[in-house]
């Protein structure tokens, strides 16, 4: 699966957690929390949108490589592979 | 502070099934509009319901409505517009002087069911079950719903009180404004219920869910033909303060609580007793230092079900029976049971007579069960009255909790 497709995919899941974010201008170098209003709460949700859809589990201690597109994407990236 | 302190109603907001607003409602009520519908309910397919139509954007942000519950933005809804009609936008409210009260007949049933869904699609795995569940369970979801986005600080709770939950939220208010807890409290109720399969099996399988091959005359208290309840969602919020405070900012008074009383059957779990329902009555009419024939308008409780609309008419008769001024009428035959909410919306459906001196009629009422024969029960028409100046509205609820609310126009 293509980074495109790996970033579109945690665009997805951030625009069901957070629907009155604008995401047209994500950086993805620059934490998800410095240009979204996202706390805990919603990257509880974004963990759990990534069990159901892909049944991926993020152990707690991996949560901090969810922080920017960028690291999700290369944290994501192997264990995405096999999903259409 | 003194138990004697005057309350007044300084403005109401609501949802309801036939209209978003008190004019909508009172205008519906007067109109004959039903706002009974078919829709779909998991596992149930088509059931007949009252559902709401308010913008819940209206005061809500995505996020926050996706978090929380229907209950919640019922209750932020409601919230908001009484505060807007009461002439107290937030920013003239002292936050830690605002207490939030609302009544509930329960609340946690939509979720949990919703959640049971989501993990039956992935092989009731647990690891998939929402950790919003909790905080939208919580009791006090909706008053806490309520106290978050308006960022109040006084206190905030639910008052499980079953159908009678409506006019306990408001009564709690009372209280607490007479105990100097609060100076402002945003008292009523609110109900979730059509979207919980389990609230319209339970009343199926107890026989009391109603059916009729036309929604809006499904609901039919008193009729003979009544086979049950509708179930219906809805909220009504009442701003609720002591009289000097309101006369001190120049507010608009709705009207004014003149008296309440809530007692417990100690009987059955769903029929309720009509000689603790006339206590009640009694009760309220004696803290508000009246006579039965002091009241207008009687707005019944009668949710259409055989036995429990008898019951009621027992008790009314018993108090009421010599009053030849004294109307009668329902609620719940144009908008179903609203639950937890069905005693504040009933309310504020008929202080709206305070104005326009008509009592609302009970509609679908085509054949007057003889054992529910009361005087003056106002049928399909509205009835026009010289004057009106005391309401008293009753709610019931199952495992016998009986409330009465006695309300006065104003007039200094």
């Amino acid at each position: 699966m293509g980074e495109q497709r790996i970033r579109q995919i945690v665009l997805d899941i951030i625009s069901l957690v957070a629907p009155d974010a604008d995401l047209s201008n994500v950086r993805d170098e620059v934490p998800l929390r410095e240009q979204l209003e996202l706390d805990s709460m919603d990257f509880l949700d974004i963990v759990m949108e990534l069990r159901k859809r892909y049944r991926i589990e993020v152990p707690k201690e991996d949560y901090p490589k969810l922080a920017s597109l960028a690291s999700c994407v290369a944290y994501l990236g192997p264990q995405l592979q096999g999903h259409a | 502070m003194a138990y004697t302190d005057r309350v007044v109603i300084t403005g109401v907001g609501l949802a309801a099934p036939n209209g978003n607003t008190p004019e909508e409602f009172r205008r519906a009520l007067l109109t004959g509009v039903s706002g009974i519908t078919r829709i779909e309910v998991r596992f149930m397919g088509p059931v007949l319901a009252g559902v709401c139509r308010f913008d819940e954007r209206k005061y809500q942000g995505a996020k926050e409505r996706r978090r929380g519950t229907r209950a919640g933005a019922t209750a932020i809804y409601c919230c908001h517009e009484a505060l807007q009609r009461a002439g107290l936008p937030r920013e003239r409210l002292h936050a830690d002087r605002v207490g939030v009260f609302l009544g509930i007949t329960e609340h946690g049933t939509v979720e949990t069911e919703n959640e049971i869904d989501v993990i039956r699609q992935h092989d009731y795995d647990t690891r998939c079950w929402s950790h919003h569940h909790n905080p939208r369970t919580v009791a006090n979801n909706p008053a806490g719903e309520v106290t978050l986005n308006l960022k109040l600080h006084g206190p905030h709770y639910t008052i499980g009180a079953a159908c009678a939950a409506g006019n306990a939220g408001l009564i709690q208010g009372v209280q607490m404004l007479r105990l100097g807890e609060v100076d402002v409290a945003l008292g009523g109720g609110v109900s979730e219920a059509t979207g919980s399969f389990g609230i319209f099996a339970s009343f199926a399988s107890e026989g009391a869910l109603a059916e009729h091959e036309d929604p809006t005359k499904a609901s039919r208290p008193f009729d003979l033909k009544r086979n049950g309840i509708v179930v219906s969602e809805g909220g009504c919020v009442f701003v609720l303060e002591r009289l000097e405070d309101a006369l001190r900012r120049g507010a608009s008074i709705v009207a004014e609580v003149a008296g309440y009383a809530m007692n417990s059957d100690a009987a059955d779990p769903v029929v309720p007793e009509p000689g603790t329902v006339a206590a009640c009555m009694r009760l309220a009419l004696e803290r508000a230092g009246m006579e039965p024939k002091d009241i207008d308008i009687i707005n019944t409780h009668a949710t259409a079900t055989p036995v429990g609309d008898e019951q009621e008419v027992i008790a009314i008769n018993e108090v009421f029976g010599d009053c030849e001024t004294v109307y009668v009428n329902n609620t719940k035959s144009f908008i179903g049971h609203a639950m937890g909410a069905a005693g504040a919306l009933e309310l504020a459906g008929n202080l709206g007579a305070y104005e326009d001196g008509l009592v609302h009629p009970t509609i679908n009422l085509t054949e007057l069960d003889p054992k529910c024969a009361m005087r003056n029960l106002v049928i399909d028409r509205p009835q026009r009255l010289a004057e009106v100046d005391y309401i008293l509205n009753n709610s019931f609820g199952m495992l016998g909790t009986n409330s009465a609310v006695i309300t006065r126009r104003y007039r200094g």
